[in-house]
């Protein structure tokens, strides 16, 4: 009987396997075991991988701590909107907010040197995407994500936001600088 | 059991209860009707995203995919599963459907959810997308909509329920229920997690928007959300497999390679499915990459081993068939000798590969916890779940759909010389359009953006010249799979509310006879490996299956390797 009809035989499931059947199934297990254990074994030897360092805050508490940096370490000012860029020393935690409609403040870090790099949103839920490297993460309100990045090519990199947040959404952009150590 | 409450359909042998017609009947008009208001935004946000045209302003592109969003993939696609489940039920279970009153009581409370919702999202004040994550606040109706929607469809999978016990307890089939009614069977318990889930964020949500509840944390709304929004799609993922099973049925009488492989994979996905959430929040702060872990491999991606298994027997058990036919030269004398003029047919097959080989290879590697850093919230998003519920689900609906004319409307399906190509058209333009997104995507395009040129903002970013290249891909095949869509409903309106009779004389349009074999096919002396090789039953299906591992091994090797280019984080 098609499979539109009741199965033939009442005992169906004592019908023997098709070894076609079989063996794919037999690969296929395989195949999804491998690409199960690959994400484990990357946590070991890979070197990207996203932290589980995370805390709840507010954006009143984030702010603080964000301005904080900005007056100890702006280097100098960009834009008509006099944005600040700050150069924090490696190694640092470095604090970056999303809010409608930017992510605050510009950074500037040195190649080949590592910092913790934090980021919480203001107001809705931003995504954090990095172009051209192609780093992308969620940022959500109220939680402050704390990542270890290395950057490792020198040059601008600009912050867009990937998650819609509102009319506004397509503008809000940032900027991370990699500069030579040093410069 | 009175017989004037029963209507046989001559020519497929199947056997509509009259009551549960009229429900099908209507729920697949309902259907159709939002498929084409839903294509209608689906071109415009098409012709905003192909750089060279960028169509609308920012505001009404947004507002436009929002509808494009919630239209297609929940209201479209629900609505035409609520008549698959009755079909699947009172119609193959050759039963009455039980409880047509409460089945008609959902049916009105999907169609006001459905028409409470869109009036929002035209109103202007709750352009949020689909996922309406908080806390970005929409108009109180747009979650009042979905609520609604959820409480008719809810409905309509207990009446799904109800009709498989009254089928059992008056006796109407004997032995098990068929795979296909089986397979909507795993999809309707999806749907009443998936259902359930919705039901626990939206409705604190719609309290929160009208006041009575002061916060939703932004990380449990995603997480509970996601239960809904995954899952949903995973009720596709059943329901087309059911669908393909139903069409190798109708098409070759074919049988299943075996019950027992096919039914233990539809329960893989009962069992593991509902983790998919995870998909969504690899790159979210406050989960432990061991949540991650296990919850986006489906535990170690058995639920994704039971797709494996359904791409192998549902073609698998068309090659048997057509080599109990005698198509049994070289290992794909079976494929080439397939009524591809048949849309039914055509469509389930491109449905199939399109959903395997690139929505399903795609939705893996980007599932894959470390690999979505490089693919979250691109537009390779998009390209991957269009190639799983455009390709995988609606082109399956849309070929099963050339079938239901003649069975369930009585009519000849009218325009078949358009309706050969329009499989054609609607999968090759989505195939095409699909990779192009993958594409953009990996170049780092955004999903959900209005300008990839960012002219009005303050610190500007260029995009390599292939990405825009990729873009107007997707703008152009786009547009070629919309006019595939429009002449699936064309085809459809015009067949079902201006056609011919089946029954009369001139035989103008495809009619059951020519869409549908509908003796099952005799397994050979045997057994049906005999008619196969190397002692398998379906060797030219083992070979695609195993090129299909290959293309899938090779490309997942290469996201690994694009990924270890990036700079090392932890």
């Amino acid at each position: 009987m098609s499979a539109i009809q009741p199965p033939a035989e009442t005992i169906w499931w004592k019908q023997p396997l098709d070894r076609v059947e079989g063996t794919w199934i037999g690969i296929a297990l395989v195949w999804s075991l491998f690409m199960f254990f690959m994400m484990p074994i990357w946590h070991i030897y890979g070197k990207q991988n996203l932290s589980n360092e995370a805390y709840r805050t507010t954006p009143q508490a984030y702010m603080a701590k964000t301005q904080a940096m900005v007056n100890q370490y702006t280097i100098r000012t960009e834009t008509a909107a006099n944005l600040p860029v700050v150069r924090p020393p490696p190694g640092s935690d470095v604090y970056l907010l999303g809010r409608l409609w930017q992510w605050w403040p510009l950074l500037e870090l040195e190649k080949g040197q590592s910092y913790r790099l934090h980021i919480s949103s203001m107001d809705w839920q931003h995504g954090f995407s990095l172009q051209p490297v192609n780093i992308n993460t969620q940022i959500l309100p109220g939680y402050e994500m704390v990542m270890t990045i290395t950057p490792d090519t020198a040059g601008d990199q600009t912050i867009i936001c990937n998650e819609f947040c509102g009319l506004g959404h397509h503008n809000m952009t940032g900027k991370i600088y990699v500069v030579e150590g040093g410069q | 059991m009175s017989n004037e409450l029963f209507r046989a359909c001559p020519e497929s042998g199947l056997q509509f209860h009259k009551p549960a017609e009229l429900l099908m009947r209507s729920n697949a008009v309902l259907a159709v009707v939002i498929l084409l208001f839903g294509g209608v935004m689906a071109l415009l946000v098409t012709l905003t995203r192909w750089p060279a045209v960028h169509l609308l302003p920012a505001d009404r592109f947004y507002q436009m995919l929002t509808l494009h969003g919630v239209n297609m993939l929940i209201f479209w696609i629900i609505t035409f599963e609520i008549a698959l489940l009755y079909f699947c039920s009172s119609t193959l279970l050759r039963c009455r459907l039980a409880t047509p009153k409460i089945a008609w009581l959902g049916f009105a409370l999907m169609l006001t959810g459905i028409i409470v919702n869109n009036a929002a999202v035209l109103n202007g004040d709750a352009s949020v997308m689909m996922t309406s994550y908080v806390p970005m606040p929409a108009n109180p109706n747009f979650y009042l909509g979905l609520i609604l929607f959820a409480v008719g469809a809810l409905l309509g999978c207990f009446v799904f329920l109800g009709t498989l016990v009254i089928a059992k307890e008056e006796k109407t089939y004997e032995g098990s229920i068929p795979l296909v009614t089986f397979g909507a069977l795993t999809a309707c318990i999806i749907a009443v997690f998936t259902i359930a889930s919705g039901a626990v964020i939206l409705i604190p949500t719609y309290l929160w928007s009208i006041g009575y509840i002061n916060n939703i944390d932004a990380a449990m709304y995603r997480l509970v959300w996601w239960a809904l929004g995954h899952s949903s799609q995973q009720i596709n993922v059943a329901a087309h497999v059911s669908v393909w099973y139903a069409i190798a049925a109708i098409v070759f009488g074919a049988r299943p390679l075996s019950e027992k492989v096919s039914r233990t994979a539809f329960f893989l996905y009962i069992a593991f499915l509902q983790l998919a959430s995870a998909h969504h929040l690899l790159v979210d702060p406050g989960l432990s990459s061991e949540w991650k872990i296990f919850n986006t491999s489906y535990a170690m991606y058995l639920a994704v081993l039971a797709s494996m298994v359904h791409g192998l027997t549902v073609p698998g058990s068309i090659e048997v068939a057509q080599r109990a036919k005698g198509y049994t030269n070289g290992l794909f004398q079976w494929l080439r000798k397939a009524p591809w003029g048949n849309p039914v047919f055509s469509g389930m097959f491109l449905s199939l590969i399109g959903f395997g080989f690139i929505g399903g290879i795609s939705g893996v590697v980007m599932g894959t916890e470390q690999i979505n850093i490089i693919i979250h919230n691109t537009i390779y998003v998009p390209g991957h779940f269009h190639a799983t519920v455009v390709i995988g689900t609606t082109l399956a609906f849309m070929s099963l759909t050339y079938f239901l004319i003649p069975t369930l409307f009585r009519k000849q399906v009218m325009l078949p010389g358009l309706a050969r190509i329009q499989p054609y058209l609607f999968g090759g333009g989505m195939m095409v359009f699909t990779m192009a997104m993958m594409g953009a995507g990996t170049l780092g395009v955004q999903r959900r953006h209005f300008d990839m040129a960012f002219t009005d903002a303050v610190i500007g970013f260029d995009y390599p010249a292939s990405a825009y290249t990729f873009m107007g891909i997707v703008g152009i095949s786009g547009v070629a799979a919309v006019i595939g869509g429009a002449i699936y409903i064309l085809v459809t309106v015009l067949s079902v509310f201006l056609g011919k009779p089946v029954g009369s004389e001139s035989s103008y349009g495809f009619t059951t006879s020519t869409l549908m074999r509908a003796e099952p096919v005799a397994v050979p002396d045997g057994g049906h490996a005999a008619a196969g090789k190397w002692g398998f039953a379906a060797p030219g299906t083992f070979l695609l299956a195993i090129f299909f591992l290959a293309i899938f091994v090779l490309y997942y090797a290469v996201n690994w390797k694009y990924l270890a280019s990036v700079w090392p984080m932890s």
